[in-house]
């Protein structure tokens, strides 16, 4: 029997270890998984990579974590929020290294990741600071820059329902990494609002194939 | 040269109003953080234009008020927004297909500079003590079909935001077709700068000289 309900959040996210590479979904507030951030907050792991597409904001999620110093490197589009204080002293200082790069080109690099694509060429950044030292080509009269896959040990994820064998529906533009991050890493970790049983999701409308998902577990409250 | 304060400059709404006249029925157009936003709120209702969200919604709505307020339903500025009936959601990696893969029309991004060329820089100053950040901004500066700036014409100072090279760090090269300002619309050609319209009591030569780079003037 397959069953990724997992009792509690600190169950889900037990063997994170030191030095791990996680993708989390969010794009500001909307489908970042804050019950889990929180958990990985109280669970204790460091020296971590981060990707997402910023370095959180207003003291919540990936922002606790950065102003305990738990984090290593973000991997982001957009660092600077309202409110990211944490991030940008840290930074200032040194103390937290920063692979900035454009949101479709983060987005594709892990689409990549997840479909067992090792680069790709995109014609985005060509001729800019963020294309330096990067391999260029041109193809068919256009500029491309290589960018390379990402696939990370962890993705935390935010989901609106799941069922045992992994299954996810989102909720809103709460959507937008979810469905990629979930394919782009060894162990891919959804909180969700309810659990269905199996069946209950149209498989029509099914978004992330369970396939892609490890363990799913129930929070419960407004994040 | 001309005293620019005696002049009726376009305000925000004006440009964003004169933006509009350039978007057909049936568009599927992006719009920049900022200025470019307000573009929605003088969509003609006689024409049928779907609004892309980067974040991963096409057929966007007005933002929420009161009770539509959903926190996971956002614009590309996090704020919350309604959804058109018609609207669709999807993730990221197909949001930027639809930018990068040239299937969204027309993008409206603000700018620091403007080159002669169409190089776009709008992303940072290169001031050592910002921190760095670009979001959409290159992919959606080179995958659109067209892409449009909306900005003032000057910097805070005076200087023209129209140049021959751009010396800010780059978006993207030879990206920007046109340029709304509060004193021109200027189409970028491939004989160089193109002033179309310009307000009263401004001369093409004023333009020119304010503008501090070569332009010619659209035959009517």
């Amino acid at each position: 029997m397959i069953q990724k309900i997992m009792p509690n959040v600190a169950e889900a996210l037990r063997d994170i270890a030191d030095s791990s590479t996680i993708l989390i979904s969010g794009f500001g507030g909307a489908g970042l998984p804050v019950f889990l951030l929180d958990a990985l907050l109280e669970q204790g792991a460091k020296d971590l990579t981060l990707a997402s597409n910023n370095a959180g904001n207003q003291g919540v999620g990936i922002a606790k974590l950065v102003a305990a110093g738990r984090v290593r490197k973000m991997i982001c589009s957009f660092p600077r929020q309202p409110e990211s204080g944490a991030f940008d002293d840290l930074y200032r200082q040194g103390k937290i290294e920063l692979e900035l790069v454009p949101q479709g080109t983060l987005a594709e690099r892990i689409r990549a990741g997840g479909a067992g694509i090792g680069g790709f060429f995109t014609p985005t950044g060509f001729g800019t600071d963020l294309a330096k030292g990067k391999e260029c080509r041109e193809i068919d009269g256009i500029n491309y820059v290589f960018e390379k896959a990402i696939k990370a040990d962890y993705a935390l994820i935010k989901a609106d329902k799941g069922d045992r064998w992994g299954n996810l529906v989102y909720h809103g533009t709460g959507r937008n990494f979810g469905p990629i991050m979930a394919t782009a890493a060894r162990c891919t970790i959804a909180q969700v609002n309810q659990v269905v049983e199996l069946g209950e999701l149209d498989p029509e409308n099914v978004v992330t194939p369970g396939i892609f998902v490890k363990r799913v577990v129930l929070v419960e409250g407004k994040a | 040269m001309i005293n620019l304060a005696n002049l009726n400059k376009r305000t925000t709404a004006d440009i964003a109003k004169r933006i509009v006249q350039d978007i057909p029925d049936g568009a599927h157009v992006n719009l920049g953080i900022g200025q470019p936003m307000t573009i929605s709120n003088y969509l003609p209702p006689d024409r049928e234009i779907l609004l892309h969200s980067e974040n991963g919604l096409l057929g966007m709505g007005p933002l929420a008020q009161g009770d539509e307020i959903d926190e996971e339903i956002v614009n590309a500025g996090k704020q919350p927004v309604t959804m058109l009936p018609g609207a669709s959601i999807f993730h990221h990696a197909d949001s930027f297909a639809m930018i990068r893969g040239g299937h969204i029309d027309i993008c409206v991004l603000g700018a620091f500079q403007v080159s002669v060329k169409g190089d776009i820089a709008n992303w940072r100053t290169g001031d050592p003590s910002a921190i760095p950040a670009v979001g959409g901004a290159m992919d959606l500066a080179l995958g659109a079909k067209k892409l449009f700036v909306m900005m003032e014409h000057l910097t805070k100072s005076g200087k023209s935001k129209l140049v021959s090279e751009c010396t800010y760090p780059l978006t993207a090269l030879a990206a920007v077709d046109c340029i709304y300002t509060d004193l021109a619309t200027i189409a970028v050609t491939k004989n160089g700068l193109e002033a179309i319209d310009w307000i009263e009591g401004l001369s093409f030569a004023d333009l020119c000289e304010i503008s501090g780079v070569p332009m010619i003037e659209r035959k009517k």
